[in-house]
Parts: structure tokens; sequence; C-alpha cells
């Protein structure tokens, strides 16, 4: 029953999806806080070669290196939106191109790929990988046991993520704080809000995130650096954001969407049906591309609670 | 707590700051590229004298960075094409995949005619290819509202794809059927390649000379016709130039297609001057596209600047052919240019406003 296709699509979903959602789930944090980050794709790779460094590097049990790599990754990630942020939010540069310019600076042919060339990351497998564990001994159960109870510790972590993140976005006070910021600087401000501290501190955390979503890459799904090896996840996350009207819980069920894409070639040259690879390679894009023009009309957008702030940059004194 | 500088907006924008804030942002860069150097224990001093070495110094070095220049030079034109509208195509890197692949079916295919006719149809093929899937990007937006830069980032790993499937996924027309291991792509015919010019002590490459002829008369587009004016009110203002009667959804289709056709161009170029192939692998691997959003940046969205903006940023990529080796790790000049794209980004800044140091209090008060 385990070796049901729909059940394998099913898991390999939560596998490929959960470093989307985190990605995503940052870009969720960033945009409500009006600040728009492309560079997410940047950030997940400085992710994935840290954390990967990490795990070939620190000592200890296996379990604490995974954490500390995962820790690595995240801050490194949270570096690189550091700098984003200066870079919007203190010099209010264009938000595209700035979040462009991290993007192909720390992207697959800049700084990710010349820190694995000089710590020698591609060399050889990471130590530590992040396992799939075999929770409660549940793993065979039909059906629910590859779905629920074989996925990695990421994955469980993500599944408490999207909870905390509901209420804090929905349900306390500094969530409605980040939302006023994203709709209305001006507004937020005259509040007593501090503008510039929540946009720094979403922006930043979400890169964190966007970080945690890399290492997943290379300690999991491939748990060896390949430069470049997110392939574009990260600007699926940017789009994923949309698709998830900037609520957690949508962007959850979008991830794990997209997850089933990309893993589909696997899963089906797995069971010998005989599909072009290439084609299944590109549907991912394809359908981003498609649910955007059927999301994009403004009276969508308006709707879908786009934050009306989204990439402006704030001036207290140009009001 | 307040920061002790400010930024203050500029009322005029002084003319001399058009070349100096580029010049500022690559010591910007050069110094924060210092910094990522120290870190991982290099020295920079070495590393940059090795680089202006093999980019810039030698007769060999500076054809080599004409040959990288000339596709940065057409993706450069290509992403500052599109800025002067207000609209961002970081889809140069897919319009160039499928202008190369256009110029290569018709150089394959063309065999026999003669050269400047097959020179001519690879030309246009090419810009005909780049500027069909631009103007995709182009009809979403203009239609639909749909964000151009996620929809033309989605297209240039979708055409990265396609190059994947012509060689590696099937026996396409593209692929050289003799190659039996490791799939290639179909030479092309002698008859098909583009030349080269030996003007005094320089080598000379067609594809730069085009490029230069276009730049220049993009240029003159959006600066002395009325299709460019009405661009950059459409920029400025898109309310008011629908207000006065501009047709602004039809001419961010034109623009896009013009931009696109530039990348493709680029990709003509790519297989007719210098690979003679359509390399799938290494087309990819390059990233033009990207890097001519950095050559179109420090060229501050001048089509014509961003044709001799591109030699510098050509130079840098050709040192990184030419010294990477264990101690010239490969993504160091990516990283370089990351960096010189940040501090062009903040170099803006400069130009809009002035930085001035935070009064303190007392004084004010003492003066007023």
């Amino acid at each position: 029953m385990n070796s049901n296709i729909l059940v394998i699509i099913a898991a390999s979903a939560i596998l490929y999806g959960t470093p989307l959602f985190y990605a995503a789930l940052g870009e969720v944090f960033a945009e409500r806080s009006g600040v728009l980050n492309l560079g997410v794709e940047g950030m997940m790779l400085i992710g994935a070669v840290t954390g990967a460094w990490a795990s070939q590097h620190l000592p200890g049990t296996s379990w604490l290196v995974v954490l500390l790599s995962i820790l690595v990754g995240a801050i490194a990630a949270g570096l690189v939106a550091l700098l984003h942020a200066f870079l919007v939010i203190t010099l209010r540069t264009n938000q595209t191109v700035a979040g462009l310019s991290i993007t192909i600076f720390a992207g697959a042919l800049g700084l990710s790929s010349y820190f694995a060339n000089v710590w020698h990351v591609a060399a050889h497998p990471v130590n530590h990988p992040i396992r799939i564990l075999n929770v409660g001994g549940w793993a065979d159960a039909p059906i629910v046991g590859p779905i629920f109870f074989s996925q990695t510790i990421l994955t469980y972590a993500s599944w408490v993520l999207v909870v905390l993140a509901s209420i804090y976005l929905f349900r306390t006070r500094m969530g409605l704080n980040l939302r006023a910021v994203g709709e209305s600087p001006a507004t937020a401000d005259a509040m007593g809000i501090n503008v510039i501290k929540y946009r720094y501190g979403h922006t930043i955390f979400g890169g964190m995130l966007a970080g945690v979503g890399g290492v997943y890459y290379s300690l999991t799904i491939v748990p060896t650096w390949v430069d470049g090896m997110t392939k574009g996840a990260g600007w699926i996350a940017i789009a994923l954001v949309i698709f998830g009207f900037w609520r957690p819980d949508m962007t959850l069920l979008g991830a794990y969407l997209f997850g089933a894409l990309q893993s589909l070639s696997l899963t089906l040259k797995a069971r010998n049906v005989h599909i072009n690879g290439d084609i299944l390679n590109a549907l991912p894009f394809v359908l981003t591309i498609v649910i955007l023009v059927a999301l994009s009309s403004a009276w969508a957008r308006k709707r879908l609670g786009a934050p009306a702030a989204l990439g402006v940059p704030y001036e207290r004194e140009e009001r | 707590m307040k920061s002790p500088l400010r930024l203050e907006r500029r009322l005029t924008q002084p003319r001399a700051l058009g070349w100096q804030v580029p010049l500022v942002s690559i010591g910007g860069a050069l110094l924060l590229g210092a910094v990522v150097l120290l870190l991982t224990g290099k020295n920079p001093i070495d590393v940059y004298w090795r680089i202006i070495q093999s980019g810039f110094a030698s007769k060999t070095a500076l054809r080599g960075t004409l040959v990288a220049a000339t596709p940065l030079a057409f993706t450069g034109m290509c992403a500052a094409a599109t800025f002067r509208i207000g609209i961002i195509n970081i889809g140069g890197e897919g319009q160039f995949f499928v202008g190369a692949i256009g110029a290569a079916f018709v150089g394959i295919a063309m065999d026999g005619a003669p050269t400047s006719v097959i020179l001519l149809s690879m030309i246009l093929m090419g810009a005909l290819m780049g500027s069909a899937y631009a103007a995709l990007v182009g009809v979403l937006k203009a239609k639909f509202n749909t964000n151009e830069i996620i929809t033309s980032l989605m297209l240039n790993y979708i055409a990265g794809i396609l190059l994947d499937y012509l060689i590696f996924g099937s026996k396409s027309y593209l692929r050289d059927p003799r190659s039996m291991g490791f799939p290639t792509g179909k030479p092309l015919p002698k008859g098909s390649w583009w030349p080269t010019y030996n003007i005094g002590s320089a080598v000379i490459p067609f594809g730069f000379l085009l490029a230069i002829v276009i730049g220049a008369s993009i240029l003159f587009m959006y600066k002395r016709t009325r299709f460019g004016f009405e661009a950059s009110v459409i920029a400025d203002s898109p309310a008011a130039a629908r207000y006065s009667g501009m047709r602004t959804r039809a001419k961010i289709i034109s623009v896009m297609a013009i931009s696109g056709a530039l990348a493709g161009i680029g990709g003509a170029t790519d297989v007719g001057n210098f690979r003679h192939v359509m390399d799938a692998k290494g087309l990819q691997l390059a990233g033009y596209g990207y890097t001519g959003i950095v050559v179109a940046a420090l060229a501050r969205f001048n089509p014509f600047s961003a044709v001799f903006v591109a030699i510098i940023i050509g130079g840098l990529t050709n040192a990184g052919y030419a010294l990477q080796g264990p101690d010239f790790q490969s993504g160091l000049v990516g990283t370089l240019q990351g960096l010189i794209l940040f501090t062009a980004v903040a170099g803006e800044v400069l130009m809009r406003y002035r930085i001035r140091v935070r009064n303190n209090e007392k004084n004010v008060a003492v003066a007023s």
C-alpha cells in the first residue's frame, strides 16, 4: 500500500516542499513589513554552503552538529539579509535592483560558489546529513506512515512554525504592528511604532528562514554541496508568497504543491514511467507563470491582501 | 536613537556625478571584495593585480576581454532598455538562449549561402526569437499586470531547460549526430562564422562593432524620438501618460520586444562570432543575462554607455576564465560582479541625496 504512487508523491511533496516553505515564510515576514526581498535565492545558497561547511567541520555528536549547522546557515543568510535591509531601508534604494544584486552577489556564480571552492565543501558529502526519521516506529504504517511519520526534523519544526507564525501575525500586538508597518508606515510611525526597527528585524529574520531552507538542500535533499543547488527554489518561494496570499498556512499548501511537482520526475523515473524529464523539470516554472497570471489582476491583489506599502521605501520627512 | 548621518534630497543633480558615482561604485566594490578576500585568507592586492594583468594589460588579454565583453554589451543594453520605461527585464538570460537557438538553426540550415546573407539572417533570427520571448512577458505585464520580474525569471529557467532538451534530451536538429557519449551541439559550417577585424593592433569581433552601432541607435531612439519621450513619461508617471492619450500597454510590449531583441542578437553573436556551436552547458554557466544587469546598472541604464562598461566587466570575466585554478577559485568573479552591482545600487543614493552630518540640537538653537 505504501508503494502506491499517490502515497509516494504526497510524501515527497512534503520532503521537497519543506525548504520552499521555509524560504517562502521568510519572504512573508519581509513583505508583511513592506520589504520586497528578491535576494532569497542567494540567501538560500549561502545558507546551504555554510551549513554544509559546518556539518563537515564542527565537532560533536550528530544531532548537535545538525542543529549547529542549521544555526550557522541561518546566521550566514541573516547577515546577507542585513545587507539587503541596509540597502533598501536605510539607503532607500530600489528594492528590486537591490534584491537582484544580492542574488547575483551571493548566488550560484558568486559568493556561495566561491566559499565552496575556498573551503573545499564539494569535495565530499556532508558528515552529518539531516536524516529522515522514523517517528515512534510508525514509518511503515499504511499510507500515513511515509507521509507523516518519516520526515525530517525540519519538516516537523515547520509544522510548529506555521502555527506560531499564524498566531504571531494575526493574534498578537507585534503581528498587528507588523501588518500596520506594511500597510501604511506613516500611520504606524504616528502610532509610535518604530518602522525602521520592524523592517530590519523582519527582513533579517526572513533571510534566516531562507538560510534554513538552503541548509535543507545541502543536508537533506542532496547531502553534498553542488554549485547553484537550489536551482531557482528561491524565486519560486517569492512567487509562493503571492499564491499563499501572504498567509503562512496557505503558503505551506503552495509549497507542498510545488514540492510535488519538483519531485515528480524522480518519482516517475523510479516507477519506470517514461515522460521526458526536461518537460517535467519545466513544469514548476510554467505553473508559476500560469498561477501568477491568474492572481495578478489589481482586483485579485487587493482581495488577496498584498501589503499596500510593499516595495515602497519609508521616508519620514517626505510624507 | 538618531543616526549621526542623514540623507537630504538633492534638488539638482550635478552632471559630473554621472561619471563620478560609477567610479566610486567600482572602488567601493573593490574594497568590499578585499574584505571577502582577507576573510578567506587571500591577499587582495595580489588578486587584483593578477586580474588587471590577465584582463587588460596585454594584447591577448584585451582580445579575450572584447570577446567576453560582446555578449555582455548586448545583455547590458537589454537590461538598460526596459529600465527606461520603468520595467525590469531580468529575462535577458533566457532571451539570450533562445536567440542563440534561432541563430544556430539558421547558421546550420543556410549552409552554402553567401556569408553576408547568413550573417544578416542570423542577426534577424536571433532578434526575432529574443523579442518574441520577451514580448510574452510584456503581454502578460500589459494585459494582466503580472509581475514581470518573476515571469521573466521563470522564463530564464524554462529557456535553460529548453537548451538541455535540444542537446541532451532529444535528437534535435541542433544536436550533433556524431557526438556519441556526451552529446554536443552541431558545429556551424565555416561559411556561417562571423568575421573578426584587425584594426591597428586591436582584434575586434564583428559583434562588438554591431553592439556599438546598435547602442548608439537605441540611445538616439530614447533621447530624440517621440517613442523615447513617451517611454520616459510612462516611466515617470503611468497615470499621466494614460491621461494624455499615450498607448501605455502597447508601449510596454514594444519596449520589452526591443529589449528581448537586443539579448537575442547577443545570443546570435555568441554562436556566430565565438563558439560556432549552440553550447547548452557553456551558455548556462556563463550567466550573461545576469551579468548584463550589473553592466546596465553601472552604466546608469544608458544603453550606449553599457557597451563600454561591458569592457570593464568583460575584462573581469575574462580574467576569471584565464586565472581559474586552485589559487583563483571560480565564484570570485561573480562575487566581485555582485559587489559592483551592490555598490552601483548604493551609489544611486549619492545621485539622489546629499549625505549630511546631523547638526546637534544646541548649535541649531544658537543659530536661530
